[in-house]
């Protein structure tokens, strides 16, 4: 790819006006005691002047950097006598001069940026950190986190652990307060689908009910995490991060066969493998020392991004991009930062110069790959370096690999040159414009790389990457296990913990969660077991009216949230509640009922994938993580409900709500077949109509119905059978969806009645949301 | 003018709507797609919105006619009898000045000039070039302003695409159509504000994908909606066979009564969202089958676009569907016709898409504007890039190819504030831009400035970042804009 209209892409951050106000916190107009720089001023500084007067050395404009004190306390270069900023004397510093002046020639930020003027808080804010001394601070997620004392809190009994201490002291300093807890049922609906993608049982829900304290609680969140559903679940989010698929992308998209790495994930999650060796292994497996067939399996992550099949592309202007992609994916995905604003340029906001960013890259550099292999007619399943794996091996010690097939399995790995491949600084990350040669080193504005005692290749970045020391890794991975549980991270913007990303709304318990992780051998298990059993989690999720005034966003945890599900766990759910659902693990990525023509039309017609071939039998109610993932167009479905396109490595998925979200619960077969099946098995147990509404109610939305909802869906019923009966509506017409074979002995007319009543819950908002 | 100004008010009242959308409003509306006409309400975001353009729209809607496979603007527009004076002769490198080739030709020894098969002849007021292939757009000439100095940077046909429609070569940007959805909201309660048609014509075809009309990190409100004619125009629309309009109704009542049980319980207002997406869901149910039929249009009409535009999944019916939900409040309705990718045997290819597209297009146009419609809508045609004035392969009088060409290429605008007439000139060898480039960022400015927006202005922030379409650059081209 030709670069300098990326180039140009990263030297500005563009203009301000409408999203400038995006992260809004809650607080009042009042001023704080102390004005801290971290948690007041560097966010300003950073979204109004960083751009002109930041870390890009080559955009200092009149010589000035106000990221760093000792050059933004210097005198002035272009006005003589002038200090920008002069601790403790807010009306002599040149700063507060400008952004208060109206005069378009002398103020800051210049009408030209866009950027907007300061409101008034904000200058009222500068002058106040000014006269307190303008201290700096370093920033705080580039400080390796410490483990916090536990904060004082006014009610020490509804602490569980120490979860609850962070949240309650926040709670206490905005007024506000937590909430009862949630009943049982709904708890442990939500922890199923927390842990497992999948609702539990009426029969589960039954033996919990019993006894629904606290050691019972504890039980049941051991059994979740304990079943393999556990690893099906984790593994979702990884793969977002990793930016899975089952195709190559890019116009012609063949299939690739990549699903095997996609095993190992869930296989790694259910293992509890720590997360230190989780991400090591994807990063360097290949090299350490005697590496293991599963181990070079994991190094598939750095693979899974798309791979051009297009006749005539200049190969070199791809395999740059191969890297560009794993230096991404690396660097939002494990340490949460956006460091590819540094392949053009030095970075705006953040310390990175693009001689580091290349240093980066250089640790990518020097795998056995190709930037093209040839066009869609010499496709193979897999691009070099290759994991060969025969059946045998696959059967003997890659037994999480559910591989039915005699021949041998190919996967795409890491593996590295014999000769080192040199790195160069890429004029304004054109492929074909090298400047300087550069070494592989990590960002030392991060943490410094030890070049004495980790070698300079991937296995040393893994080791910098996990060391205890390195002040990311933990905390990004928390933030992430914390913001799937509860809907938004601790940091809100998960996939950006630089100057420019969000605080975080509770930074000791940030910490305190890292360190505690980094303590116990990073164990992920550990973690979310502790988040279940906290008595934040366990609040219950209605709203008062204060809290929706006060705190809409409920970034105080005043209330548990109500999240709707992930696009795979909808579908999950719809299909182990009816009854349908195959929980076979793992294999090759499947193809469900699908709009007609969806590939046909958008096809060149080339390749394996030109038509839409849809599957038969089992691998119809497969879980929605084996739905196959054709990259040029993603299933439809999951789409819809805001799954992640794989495109590019996500951290985090948007919620939407929207009228196609209705139609697809209204029309999509899938849901229509669940209700059919459903009130079919129903049926073949008991005739009476109204324990079934019930069951199947209880079933679907884990909570027994209320006498309204009784009385309205009986009567839903009653209307349908009648209208069945007479001939109103069509009951063999309305049965016959879905290729799971119907009952011929049923009376269709009760199924119809039945199946409607069914598909009126699964609709209910409830159905599909944790709450 | 004044009602002009208002309406673009109401716009940034939408805007503001959108811009609060995940955050302080919670669950109101959180993502409806259909977004309202207008919001109403305090909002803290007033003193900056100060700042937002202060002139009037041109335009309010755009159609455009995505020939995707990129046509070639030496058999159609871009008229260069030196090409024919010299056929046969190689390119000179001090025309060709190390421009890269894709891998196709890069190994080709020689660059013989292939001068086009077809007449090419002078039309309209403006005089501008049309190639016999296309007599129906010849004759709308002076409805037409045709830019024949456009260039971009990518070589192949995804990058190229890609940018195009998403301002990145690369990337998970949002594509134009979101962009405007985003800034401008939907004219319409019962229809997306952008909608996707595609087809295909029987030249050498390069597929498309989602990732063209995707919201990228926009609220998915902003994605590109696929529409066809025919059975199934959106997905999931029809119900299921059993289930006649009427028993849905019922059914969508008995459900509101349940979800406001489970609101009085929990007071999310999401809960209400929800309710409200439904009876949005609904309505699209009546809504969009009535505009997708094309079946009761006049005979005037099928005349007009040709017999083709019956047929579900054609360019031509594409055009008149594009008509219809255009003219019923669609932001932006983006078209993308595959088979232009003339390797190899071109004129015999060409010359099947010209006879697919041509009359099609031109009667869009001539629609809109016996419609009244023309004024404000902006219909743009053209493709990822242009081809070489030197042959792939084998060259005959009669048959050759072209490859990839970025340095220029032909692209024409109707309606919508631009004024006809031709814009930029290439050089006698059709290889270089000797007056007037346009660069795919300028015309994306020009694009939005067209729609009232300052491209500049018109940002997105994530991940650190202000995003806006046109990256860090381009200009609006104001003399193809009417004053």
């Amino acid at each position: 790819m030709n670069k300098p209209l990326i180039v140009l892409a990263s030297i500005a951050a563009g203009v301000a006006v409408l999203a400038a106000c995006m992260q809004k916190q809650p607080d009042a107009d009042r001023l704080p005691d102390q004005v801290s720089y971290n948690f007041h001023i560097r966010p300003i500084l950073s979204d109004k002047c960083f751009k002109c007067h930041g870390p890009d050395v080559n955009h200092q404009e009149a010589g000035l950097r106000l990221d760093i004190p000792e050059r933004a306390l210097a005198a002035l270069r272009e006005t003589k006598g002038a200090f920008a900023i002069v601790p403790g004397f807010p009306d002599s510093s040149e700063l507060i001069r400008r952004i208060v002046s109206d005069d378009p020639g002398y103020q800051m930020p210049t009408p030209d940026s866009h950027l907007g003027q300061l409101s008034e808080k904000e200058v009222a804010l500068f002058r106040k950190w000014i006269k307190q001394g303008a201290k700096y601070e370093r920033h705080w997620a580039f400080t390796a986190p410490k483990k916090p004392a536990l904060p004082e809190v006014s009610d020490k009994k509804w602490a569980k652990n120490e979860i609850d201490y962070f949240i309650l002291a926040g709670l206490d300093q905005a007024g506000l307060e937590h909430n009862d807890a949630a009943d049982p049922e709904h708890l442990l609906k939500r922890a199923a689908l927390d842990v497992t993608g999948l609702p539990p049982t009426p029969a589960v829900l039954d033996s919990f009910l019993q006894q629904p304290d606290d050691a019972a609680y504890a039980a049941r969140v051991d059994q979740l995490l304990n079943s393999t559903a556990f690893g099906e679940k984790m593994a979702v989010h990884w793969l977002d991060v990793a930016r899975y698929s089952d195709s190559y992308g890019y116009q012609d998209d063949n299939i690739r066969t990549q699903w095997a790495w996609r095993d190992w994930v869930i296989h790694a999650f259910n293992e509890n493998l720590p997360y230190d060796q989780f991400v090591t292994w994807q990063l360097a497996g290949d090299l350490l020392p005697g590496a293991s067939r599963e181990q070079i399996l994991a190094t598939g992550f750095l693979r899974n991004h798309k791979y051009t099949e297009e006749g005539g592309v200049i190969p070199e202007e791809y395999r740059i991009e191969y890297n560009l992609d794993k230096t991404k994916t690396y660097s939002k995905g494990v340490l949460g930062l956006t460091v590819e604003c540094a392949q053009c340029h030095d970075h705006k906001y953040d310390p990175f110069s693009q001689k580091d960013y290349y240093r980066l890259f250089a640790f990518f550099n020097n795998a056995k790959e190709l930037g093209f292999e040839g066009d869609i007619t010499s496709s193979k399943p897999a691009k070099m370096p290759v994991l060969k794996l025969t059946a045998d091996e696959v059967h003997n010690t890659l037994q999480f690999i559910n591989y039915k097939d005699t021949g041998s399995l190919m996967v795409s790995v890491m593996g590295e040159n014999d000769t080192l491949r040199k790195t160069f600084v890429l004029n304004r990350g054109v492929y074909d414009q090298p400047t300087v040669q550069v070494l592989p080193a990590a960002l030392p504005a991060v943490m410094s790389y030890d070049t004495v005692n980790i070698p300079r290749n991937r296995l040393g970045l893994a080791q910098w990457t996990v060391s205890r020391q390195n002040p990311l890794t933990a905390r990004v991975w928390v933030n992430q296990v914390w913001q799937e549980i509860f809907g938004r991270g601790i940091v809100k913007t998960s996939g950006d913990f630089g100057m420019q990303g969000d605080l975080p709304s509770h930074p000791e318990l940030l910490d305190w969660l890292a360190v505690d992780f980094m303590e116990h051998g990073w164990d992920t298990k550990r973690l979310i077991r502790q988040i279940l059993l906290s008595n934040t989690y366990r609040q219950s999720a209605r709203v008062s009216k204060k809290a929706l005034q006060e705190d809409p966003e409920n970034i105080y945890y005043s209330h548990a949230p109500r999240v709707r599900l992930q696009a795979e766990s909808v579908r999950d759910l719809i299909l182990s509640t009816s009854g349908l659902l195959v929980s076979e693990i793992g294999g090759p990525s499947v193809k469900p009922y699908q709009p007609k023509g969806l590939w046909e039309a958008a096809t060149s017609g080339r390749g394996e994938l030109a038509t839409y071939q849809q599957d038969k039998g089992d691998k119809l109610y497969r879980r929605g993580i084996y739905t196959f993932i054709k990259l040029t167009v993603p299933p439809p479905s999951m789409i819809l409900f805001d799954a992640s396109n794989r495109d590019q490595c996500e951290v985090k998925r948007l919620q939407t709500n929207t009228p196609l979200q209705a139609l697809a619960m209204l029309n999509d077969p899938l849901v229509l077949e669940a209700s059919r099946v459903f009130a079919q098995k129903l049926l073949a147990g008991n005739k009476d109509a109204t324990a079934n509404i019930s069951l199947a109610f209880r079933t679907i939305l884990c909570r027994a119905p209320s006498s309204k909802e009784k009385e309205i869906l009986g009567k839903y019923f009653e209307q349908q059978l009648d209208a069945f009966r007479k001939g109103k509506l069509d009951a063999a017409k309305t049965v016959a969806v879905g290729e799971y074979p119907p009952d011929p002995t049923a009376d269709k007319a009760q199924q119809a009645a039945l199946m409607k009543t069914i598909n009126l819950i699964y609709n209910m908002e409830e159905a599909i949301v944790k709450s | 003018m004044e009602k002009e100004q208002l309406e673009f008010h109401m716009n940034i009242n939408r805007r503001r709507f959108l811009t609060t959308l995940g955050v302080g409003l919670g669950g109101v509306a959180l993502g409806s797609l259909l977004v309202p006409d207008l919001f109403s309400g305090k909002d803290q975001q007033e003193a900056l919105l100060q700042k937002l353009p202060q002139f009037a729209p041109k335009a309010k809607r755009i159609i455009y006619l995505f020939q995707n496979g990129a046509p070639s603007q030496l058999d159609l527009f871009d008229y260069k009898p030196l090409l024919s004076e010299r056929f046969g002769q190689d390119l000179p490198a001090s025309i060709r000045m190390g421009q890269r080739l894709t891998g196709m030709t890069s190994d080709q020894k020689k660059f013989p000039l292939a001068g086009s098969y077809f007449n090419f002849s002078q039309h309209g007021q403006t005089g501008a070039w049309f190639s016999e292939l296309l007599p129906h757009t010849a004759g709308i000439a002076d409805e037409l302003c045709v830019i024949r100095s456009m260039y971009t940077e990518a070589i192949n046909h995804d990058p190229a695409l890609t940018f195009f429609q998403t301002g990145a070569q690369v990337g998970n940007r949002p594509s134009m159509g979101a962009w405007l959805s985003y800034g401008l909201g939907s004219e319409n309660q019962n229809l997306p504000g952008f909608c996707v048609l595609l087809s295909k014509g029987k030249g050498n075809g390069q597929g498309v994908y989602s990732k063209l009309w995707t919201n990228g990190f926009l609220d998915s409100v902003h994605q590109g909606v696929q529409f066809s004619s025919g059975e199934n125009p959106v997905l999931y629309l029809n119900n299921h066979e059993g289930i006649p309009g009427t028993d849905r109704r019922e059914m969508l009542d008995k459900l509101a009564e349940l979800n406001n049980e489970n609101y009085a319980n929990f007071a999310d207002p999401e809960i209400k969202a929800k309710v409200q997406q439904y009876e949005m869901a609904f309505r699209m149910q009546t809504a969009v089958p009535e505009i997708t039929d094309l079946s009761k249009e006049p005979e005037s009409i099928v005349k007009m676009y040709g017999a083709d535009c019956l047929t579900p999944g054609t360019y031509a019916a594409n055009c008149l569907l594009a008509r219809k939900l255009s003219e019923s409040g669609v932001r932006f309705v983006q078209l993308y016709h595959q088979g232009w990718d003339g390797h190899g045997n071109l004129p015999n290819e060409i010359r099947g898409q010209c006879q697919d597209t041509d009359q099609a297009s031109a009667a869009l146009v001539k629609d809109l504007k016996q419609r009244g419609l023309l004024d404000e809508t902006l219909v743009i045609w053209g493709g990822e890039f242009g081809r070489t004035n030197y042959c792939q392969g084998l060259l005959k009088k009669d048959n050759y190819g072209r490859d990839h060409h970025p340095r220029c290429f032909t692209i024409w605008m109707a309606g919508g504030g631009v004024k006809p007439g031709v814009y930029g000139e290439t050089d006698e060898f059709g290889y270089n831009i000797v007056k007037n480039p346009v660069h795919v960022h300028d015309f994306h400015a020009t694009v939005l400035h067209l729609m009232g927006l300052n491209h500049e202005e018109l940002t997105f922030k994530h991940l650190g970042r202000r995003y806006r379409l046109t990256d860090v650059a381009g200009n609006v081209v104001k003399d193809i804009i009417k004053t």
